[in-house]
């Protein structure tokens, strides 16, 4: 009985008219069918949006970092000031210090005005020469101290413009902005200006962002990330030299020799909660084992080596594994048919066969090393680095920086200049990191085979 | 010699013994006529192995215990009347490390003869100028038992150092020579070169449980070391943070951990719901060319290093924020906030939800949905009343491992959420993470023997436990799900 007055219900809501005209039901249910894909897609363009935005963000922020101002002046290298004695001594010449080099710069650029008929209303030459960075005076010392031959000639030299002209020609700073500013005038920009149409002050393709070391924090023009690239370079290589073969060495062993036991399945859960382990835990064990107890030195690339070598193991014995995995038993078998032992059927077989997966894996795990920060924070690598680290392996223990914590040394600063100094280094980094990916989408597409 | 040039030899030294090995393992079996047991080279891979890794575990050995030894030999010289008050040992062993340090500069750069230095013709007070011009500013009087100390470790490093090279050397030589006398044509060399060879295999497989006993007994000890300073009801019960430089600090832990679970919290609403959709989308919606697109592109977010985020959090998002939403309503005047922290955390771990749901939402076998479908389902009637309810338990993993994630994830908060500890509900205050305290207390000034440094290993250890421990369970719950459709 119960059948037919279901039945009979049923019956009440069953259509009298075509099929091919929906009812309401079937319109609500088709329009949450619609609402509900039209959801998914938004999720999809929202999270492609957060990629696309980041990378704009960063982008707008960081290119202008790779252009830079110049002034281009002959300056005259007067010996009665830089050489008093004549002998053309080195170390007599590196007496003078870079106070003794400011006045030849103001009074180049003076000279440089006044042939060109430049002059601007309340800038007297000590004014106009705040144009040019605090650096420039270092670099020209450092550049005569090279080539004390040059004394006594007039030469021709690039300086650095300060970071606020620099910053006008990038958009950072207005007229509006620089009446406000203590360092900067809109007279100053107004001077920047005539130098540029006579041809003395360029902006160009700024190399020394390469090349030069950090600079201090009044100077964000001529910060750079050399030491910080060098740095970086250091540790990827003690990362790579160690855990390359400790990795394909551990995986070797769980994936073909161990037995099921304890001992293996302690292992194995080791590494499947290392490789969940936040990374700042890991700059906590580098400084309490290596730092304080191995007593290695404070901000070394040594012990950012180590420290990211324990952290990119797991990932590397994780792909290693999967490759070792995904060679065929019949490769194993045809060798120990054929009386290999099971050391060379390995060694001799199994593991070239794996290498492409392998090498992709270790090239990606070096990748997440290269961006990973927090760690490098603790060991001190955040200090304040200007001398370039000596060439390896001395200098595997020399103070350096890292790429990732000069960004975040950058952020820390007050001038503003400094954020488009972080947004360039990131280009910088995300340059290597694509590089390095690509690097290995090409080695698996290459070498990978299917069986 | 160096370290470097050490292991340089030692490499020589057992690419010589290779080639030794096996031109001698040749010669006897051409003398003797007998065949060999092994090919050639594993002879001389015997002796090349016996040279380079017990020597390289002595030099390792060795490297490690050095430096024990010789800060126990010079803590002894240090007697307690010149440590300072209030100042602890450790300052004054680091100085007699750092002036033993300087003393090698200043002896490399001014030529002094090494002499100079033992027999007192160069004191104190003339080298401290020197000290300063290569780098080694000491601050105050320092005493002369700090000086003598100084001298007898740079001495005890000096003589470590040549001992180590002697004793290297000769560890290769000598079992190299060993392993030479015992080549005979029946040797197993590769039996014997096979078991040493995969002792080096285990061997580096354990290296993993080292890493988990270093992280944990660093940890555990330094912990232990920081409450016997303070107390640990204080530093579990009490609601205030608030490290002062000169003792007397509050160091409760809970306005850390509620701004971890409060920015953490945002991260895991701005990202499952997303993260789900797009799993979903992906799986069940899209088209073979649109998947193929949009997958990469969102796998990539996992791929960019946390610094980014950062960075984009502190210049592009908690402006924004705070000009368009914090100022006109009146609720905070701050550009790093708990929002900001949260949100861009959030784009962070989408990601993690959504590969993992994806992986789990294709691993639901088609059969139920084919039987949703023959009963009249709509697609999406099917994934909300068949594939996720079976997904379930998937997709509870995934959210637990991007909860681990964003608990534990550092640069983002360093730079997005601020510095500020305190309890509060408002999403656009400052607020602080156990994350940023532990770089902050670390990266500081004050000395190490002092509970504000010593807190950042209970907050490490805190951070170890809690993440750990929603890993096991998230991992564990992802092992069983899988188990139950295969």
């Amino acid at each position: 009985m119960t059948d037919v007055s279901v039945f009979g219900n049923v019956a009440k809501d069953i259509q009298t008219k075509s099929i091919l005209e929906p009812d309401a039901r079937t319109r609500r249910r088709n329009a949450a069918e619609a609402r509900f894909r039209l959801w998914g897609a938004i999720a999809v363009a929202l999270g492609v949006l957060a990629l696309v935005g980041l990378l704009a963000s960063i982008f707008s922020n960081g290119l202008s970092s790779f252009r830079q101002t110049y002034v281009t002046l002959d300056v005259f290298l007067d010996p009665a000031k830089l050489d008093k004695d004549g002998s053309r001594d080195p170390a007599s010449i590196a007496k003078v210090s870079t106070f003794g080099y400011t006045p030849l710069i103001e009074k180049a650029l003076a000279e440089a005005m006044a042939a060109k008929g430049i002059s601007v209303d309340g800038m007297n030459a000590k004014a106009a020469s705040e144009l040019i960075s605090k650096e420039a005076p270092a670099s020209l010392r450092n550049h005569v101290i090279a080539n004390p031959s040059e004394i006594g000639e007039t030469v021709s030299f690039d300086l650095l413009a300060s970071g606020r002209i620099d910053g006008y020609y990038k958009g950072r700073v207005t007229m509006e902005s620089a009446a406000l500013d203590r360092n900067t005038s809109p007279e100053q920009l107004q001077l920047a200006e005539r130098l540029k149409e006579a041809g003395i002050l360029t902006t160009r393709f700024n190399w020394d962002f390469f090349t030069a070391p950090d600079a201090s924090d009044t100077r964000p023009e001529a910060s750079g990330l050399g030491v910080a690239i060098l740095g970086s370079a250091y540790m990827m290589l003690i990362v790579l030299v160690l855990s390359l073969p400790l990795g394909v060495a551990a995986s070797i062993y769980l994936e073909e020799f161990a037995p099921q036991n304890r001992f293996t399945d302690l292992i194995e859960v080791n590494i499947a909660n290392l490789a969940a382990v936040p990374s700042i835990v890991f700059g906590i064990l580098g400084l309490a084992v290596f730092i304080n107890f191995a007593g290695l030195p404070q901000s070394a690339p040594i012990v950012g080596g180590l420290v990211l070598t324990l952290m990119t193991l797991p990932t590397i014995i994780i792909a290693t594994r999967a490759a070792l995995k995904a060679v065929p038993p019949s490769i194993r078998d045809a060798a120990l048919g054929v009386g290999a032992s099971k050391m060379q059927s390995i060694f001799h077989h199994v593991l070239p066969l794996a290498m492409p997966g392998i090498l992709t894996g270790t090239i990606i795990g070096l990748a997440q090393a290269l961006g990973e920060t927090a760690p490098l924070l603790l060991i001190g690598m955040v200090a304040f680095v200007r001398e370039y680290p000596a060439g390896p392996p001395d200098g595997f223990f020399d103070p350096a920086s890292a790429l990732p914590v000069q960004v975040y040394n950058w952020t820390q600063r007050g001038d503003p200049a400094f954020v488009e100094r972080a947004s360039g280094a990131i280009i910088v980094l995300l340059v290597f990191l694509i590089l390095m990916n690509l690097i290995a989408i090409i080695l698996r597409r290459r070498f990978e085979r299917r069986w | 010699m160096s370290v470097g040039l050490i292991f340089l030899v030692v490499l020589v030294l057992a690419a010589a013994g290779y080639f030794v090995g096996r031109a001698r393992a040749l010669s006897l079996s051409a003398q003797s006529g007998r065949k060999l047991h092994s090919l050639p080279s594993y002879y001389g891979q015997t002796v090349a192995l016996f040279i380079a890794v017990p020597a390289f575990f002595v030099l390792i050995a060795w490297l490690f215990i050095q430096p024990i030894v010789i800060d126990s030999r010079v803590n002894g010289m240090v007697p307690d009347s010149v440590i300072p008050d209030g100042g602890a040992r450790s300052l004054v062993i680091s100085d007699v490390r750092r002036i033993a340090n300087g003393l090698d500069a200043v002896l490399s750069r001014d030529a002094i003869d090494e002499s100079a230095l033992t027999d007192g013709s160069i004191d104190f007070s003339s080298i401290r100028g020197r000290l300063a011009d290569v780098g080694v500013a000491l601050v105050g009087d320092v005493p002369t038992e700090v000086f003598e100390a100084a001298k007898a470790y740079r001495q005890g490093a000096k003589f470590g150092n040549m001992m180590m090279t002697v004793a290297v050397l000769l560890v290769a030589i000598a079992f190299g020579a060993w392993s030479y006398t015992w080549i005979r044509p029946d040797m197993r060399a590769r039996n014997i070169s096979e078991t040493f060879i995969k002792a080096l295999l285990i061997a580096s497989s354990t290296v993993a449980i080292l890493t988990t006993a270093g992280i944990v007994g660093s940890l555990v000890f330094e912990t232990i070391n920081f409450f016997k300073m303070y107390p640990a009801s204080d530093f579990f019960f009490s609601t205030v943070w608030n490290p002062q430089f000169r003792g007397g600090s509050d160091l409760g832990i809970w306005p850390l951990l509620w701004g971890t679970l409060y920015i953490s919290l945002i991260a895991l609403l701005v990202a499952v719901p997303i993260g789900l959709m797009i799993a979903i989308y992906l799986a069940e919606y899209a088209s073979k060319a649109v998947r193929s697109v949009a997958k990469p592109m969102i796998e990539v977010l996992a791929g960019i290093p946390t610094i980014v985020y950062g960075l984009f959090a502190l210049i592009t998002v908690g402006p924004f924020l705070r000009d368009y939403f914090a100022q006109p309503m009146g609720l905070g005047s701050s550009s790093s906030s708990v929002l900001t922290a949260g949100l861009v955390m959030g784009i962070m771990i989408i990601p993690f939800v959504s590969s993992l749901s994806d992986d789990i939402i294709n691993a639901v076998p088609q059969s139920l949905r084919d039987g949703s479908y023959g009963l009249g389902a709509t697609q999406s009637e099917t994934i909300k009343k068949v594939i996720l309810p079976a997904a379930l338990p998937g997709v509870v993993g995934a959210i637990l491992l991007a909860a681990s994630r964003a608990i534990g994830e550092t640069m983002i908060v360093v730079l997005g959420a601020g510095a500020a500890a305190k309890l509060d509900l408002n999403p656009f205050e400052a607020m602080t993470t156990v994350t940023v305290k532990i770089v902050s207390q670390l990266t500081g000034d004050t000395e190490f023997a002092s509970p504000e440094t010593l807190v950042a290993f209970a907050l490490g250890l805190t951070l170890f436990v809690i993440t750990l421990g929603l890993n096991v369970v998230a991992l564990y719950i992802v092992r069983k799900y899988r188990e139950q459709y295969e």
